[in-house]
């Protein structure tokens, strides 16, 4: 981390992640990837929409993260790239399929929950409460859960 | 130009734009692209309880819920400014089933005839609702991510956990899509 980087505000450092999360919900909306009848059409095989959108985001993704890595391209602060490794357990098969399950009713993974309240669905604030008290109570039985 | 965006996007423009979050977050500042540990990070700050798991500088992650917080006035910025004029086109096969269960109305992002204020306290509303979000919390955690974290950031780092994850959000979506679903809407 840069000297300047240290010293800016939290604040005025972390505007930059609102601006990336405003882009990216605006794509959510206008792909319709919000809607609970695209995600209905995707699990009954019935559009390749979001087989798209996955599919090419991924695609991207991994052509991008080839390249960081094979040119060692730095943050714009100087550091150097570092790329999260997630370990295997169990939960990525249980709590996967549960997530599969509320997918499918809510029509939302996370983040489309975000950006349905801000299209005025203010039902959905139930649905992420209710997503908060969810992660609320894995962490809550987490030693008691077969990983 | 406009009148263009207005329209709805399709998958080979939204799909490239999702993918680029992945080397724009890592470029402005080494983070993984994740949306589910905000959900994490708002339990850390608010209601901790003394649970271990929820014991750790929630702060330091404090740029994911700036960004979760953009994506909520992106949907607003989007539904209010770009709003695309025309009626919502869904696979008539889609149409047919759920006419069957009285849903119709197709011009919001969720089934408002289920899916409102006042079914919230019906057997129906209370599934589709709050066990749904419950599920997704509950589910993601346990996962150790969700559709961001796993099937896009992991996929794309080539990490064969997040492609078991994925494979597994999705047995659990076609079991519900078309196996629990019916069933529930047919309450």
């Amino acid at each position: 981390m840069s000297i300047k980087e240290k010293n800016k505000a939290p604040l005025t450092g972390n505007i930059k992640y609102l601006i990336v999360g405003v882009l990216f919900g605006i794509v959510f909306v206008k792909a319709e990837i919000i809607s609970w009848f695209r995600i209905q059409e995707m699990f009954r095989l019935q559009s390749f929409h979001m087989y798209g959108v996955i599919g090419s985001a991924v695609l991207v993704g991994l052509v991008s993260v080839l390249i960081i890595r094979k040119f060692d391209i730095k943050t714009l602060g100087g550091e150097k790239i570092v790329l999260p490794v997630k370990a295997f357990s169990k939960g990525q098969i249980y709590g996967g399929l549960l997530f599969g399950l509320g997918w499918a009713i809510t029509g939302a993974c996370p983040g489309p929950l975000f950006a349905q309240i801000g299209t005025g669905a203010t039902i959905v604030i139930i649905t992420f409460l209710s997503a908060v008290a969810g992660t609320w109570t894995y962490g809550y039985l987490k030693e008691k859960l077969p990983h | 130009m406009l009148d263009l965006i207005k329209q709805p996007w399709p998958w080979y423009i939204a799909g490239p734009l999702i993918g680029l979050t992945v080397p724009v977050l890592l470029i402005i500042g080494n983070k993984a692209f994740g949306i589910s540990s905000s959900l994490s990070h708002i339990c850390a700050a608010c209601f901790p309880a003394n649970v271990s798991f929820f014991k750790y500088d929630w702060k330091k992650e404090a740029w994911n819920l700036f960004f979760v917080f953009g994506i909520l006035i992106g949907g607003g910025l989007a539904a209010s400014l770009l709003q695309n004029p025309d009626p919502f086109v869904i696979n008539p096969k889609l149409a047919a089933e759920l006419s069957g269960y009285g849903i119709t109305n197709y011009n919001n992002f969720i089934p408002a005839e289920i899916v409102n204020w006042s079914a919230l306290f019906t057997a129906k509303g209370l599934l589709m609702i709050v066990a749904g979000g419950f599920l997704i919390g509950f589910g993601t955690r346990y996962a150790g991510g969700c559709t961001s974290g796993h099937s896009i950031m992991g996929l794309s780092t080539l990490q064969w956990p997040s492609l078991v994850a994925t494979c597994c959000f999705m047995v659990g979506g076609f079991i519900m899509a078309n196996l629990l679903l019916p069933l529930i809407l047919s309450i």
